[in-house]
């Protein structure tokens, strides 16, 4: 009777010894946050992605930069988001026309396109006007891109029409063909510009005004760290964030 | 097939499955409703239309250097050889990205030959002919590397009988030769084909995308994807099956 007894002491603190053990890993393991935002936001966002790890201990941010509609795809094939930051508004819809919206999304920062030409500025391109020259190699983003529909409107508000030598799938492919020489000019954000450095140089048009790009972010439906998520997506809006994104280039929403 | 023992069926049948299972997932995904339309749109016919003839003009390419460039590699003996056949397959294992980069460092304006062919009045940055240097760069290889396995293993007792026979070298290489080795010659050259038709990385690197004159249609599925993922879907059916047509025709021509 006192083994039985004994044992079923011994087996109870197993238990509570298997539990308390339980407890200590459920608090001590660390989360992770994944994070899913535009490739034009890389910068700033390892930025902020540092401070909210300083900031949240046990925290582990994890980033996935692409371009904004590969994201999109990848977050409706399941991919684990908790936060999804877009480069314009027409891809944060696709998302929220699938329902994956944790919340109403947000405009945290915006855009606006910057001639960007090769050091030295070789083929002496002024403004918007001299992008038609017949001789310059000008490259631009597809229409089907965000940088590109931007460059659609330019073209649109101000009659010109430009017959670019190439067509790009992302505004880094265009600043790419800019810093190598391939392209005398481009069509970019001033962001990339910055980005670039000494490379490249950007030439500032009044008409990029007609076509500003916003930058919305919110988290995503059935995220695993939703509250988390929620914490970042406001240190991205509130002071801090707009900071940094300003630092960075980009303009308030 | 009788010799081999039956668990081999099990890893075959798997690893077919592997191949087909992510081509027949595709294939459902394909809104046949729309298939038409979608895939004769102006830009879908340009892409096609552009892949077929740069992925031509490729294998001709391959066709006109590799033959020779397999013939030295296979009949003559020199010290640095193997060296030299291994730097000859380097693009068949390098990254097509790192290919794009390194034709970019060539014939770039910027690059080791570019800026001399520009002061002859030549832009190969953005012009269908980067497009066809890129494909053949990544295609010679296969090219090669079929054709030299063939006639290494002809060996050369028919090429001794001939000579002895009085036939000068040109004709041998003509009238024996490269009859020995045509079925290795046909199914390396639609092997390099297919491979210039799935080109994608040294393309998009080093060519740049335009409809009609640089946006091939695996670059033209990768825009797509951004705006119109149905497009892009039937578009990949589309490459999918021309690649199952060449391979097809290939197997019929040549006899095992």
């Amino acid at each position: 009777m006192i083994r039985h007894a004994r044992l079923i002491a011994a087996a109870a603190g197993i238990t509570l010894l298997a539990t308390g053990c339980g407890a200590a890993e459920e608090a001590g393991r660390p989360v992770t946050l994944h994070l899913f935002a535009a490739a034009s936001l890389q910068e700033p966002f390892e930025e902020l992605g540092e401070q909210f790890e300083s900031e949240h201990e046990g925290v582990d941010v994890e980033f996935n930069f692409a371009g904004s509609s590969t994201l999109v795809e990848q977050i409706r094939q399941g991919a684990p988001a908790d936060v999804f930051a877009s480069a314009n508004t027409s891809t944060m819809d696709t998302l929220v026309e699938a329902g994956l919206q944790g919340a109403d999304p947000v405009d945290f920062a915006a855009n606006t396109l910057m001639i960007a030409v090769p050091r030295g500025n070789p083929a002496d391109v002024a403004d918007l006007q001299s992008l038609t020259a017949e001789d310059l190699n000008l490259v631009v983003c597809a229409a089907e891109v965000p940088c590109g529909a931007a460059t659609e409107t330019v073209e649109e508000a101000t009659g010109l029409e430009f017959a670019p030598v190439s067509e790009e799938q992302s505004v880094t492919d265009v600043l790419n063909k800019v810093t190598s020489g391939e392209a005398d000019a481009g069509l970019v954000y001033v962001t990339d510009v910055r980005t670039a450095g000494d490379a490249v140089e950007g030439i500032e048009f009044a008409e990029a005004a007609s076509a500003v790009n916003t930058y919305p972010i919110t988290t995503v439906g059935d995220a695993a760290n939703a509250e988390l998520g929620q914490e970042f997506v406001e240190l991205v809006t509130g002071k801090t964030g707009q900071e940094i994104l300003a630092g960075h280039g980009f303009d308030a929403p | 097939m009788s010799s081999l023992p039956r668990w081999v069926l099990i890893p075959a049948l798997l690893g077919g499955l592997f191949v087909l299972l992510p081509l027949m997932a595709m294939a459902l995904r394909v809104h046949w409703t729309h298939f038409g339309e979608l895939i004769t749109s102006e830009s879908s016919l340009a892409a096609l239309r552009l892949s077929l003839q740069t992925s031509a003009a490729s294998a001709a390419l391959c066709v006109l250097c590799g033959v020779p460039m397999s013939l030295l590699l296979a009949r003559s003996e020199f010290r640095g050889l193997s060296l030299l056949r291994s730097l000859v397959l380097i693009p068949l294992v390098l990254p097509p990205v790192v290919g794009g980069i390194a034709l970019l460092y060539t014939f770039g304006r910027q690059g080791l030959l570019g800026g001399h062919l520009e002061v002859l009045g030549l832009q190969i940055a953005f012009s269908t002919t980067a497009v066809v240097l890129a494909q053949t760069f990544v295609a010679l290889p296969f090219l090669v590397i079929s054709l030299e396995g063939a006639l290494r293993t002809a060996g050369t007792r028919y090429e001794a009988a001939a000579a002895s026979l009085g036939a000068r070298p040109s004709r041998v290489l003509l009238r024996v030769t490269l009859p020995l080795v045509m079925p290795a010659l046909l199914s390396g050259t639609v092997l390099s084909f297919a491979r210039a038709l799935g080109e994608f990385g040294a393309t998009i690197t080093f060519a740049g995308s335009l409809q009609g004159t640089t946006r091939t249609l695996p670059l033209e599925i990768y825009l797509q994807r951004e705006s119109d993922p149905e497009a892009a879907v039937a578009l990949s059916f589309v490459l999918m099956i021309v690649a199952v047509a060449v391979i097809a025709v290939a197997r019929r021509r040549v006899p095992s």
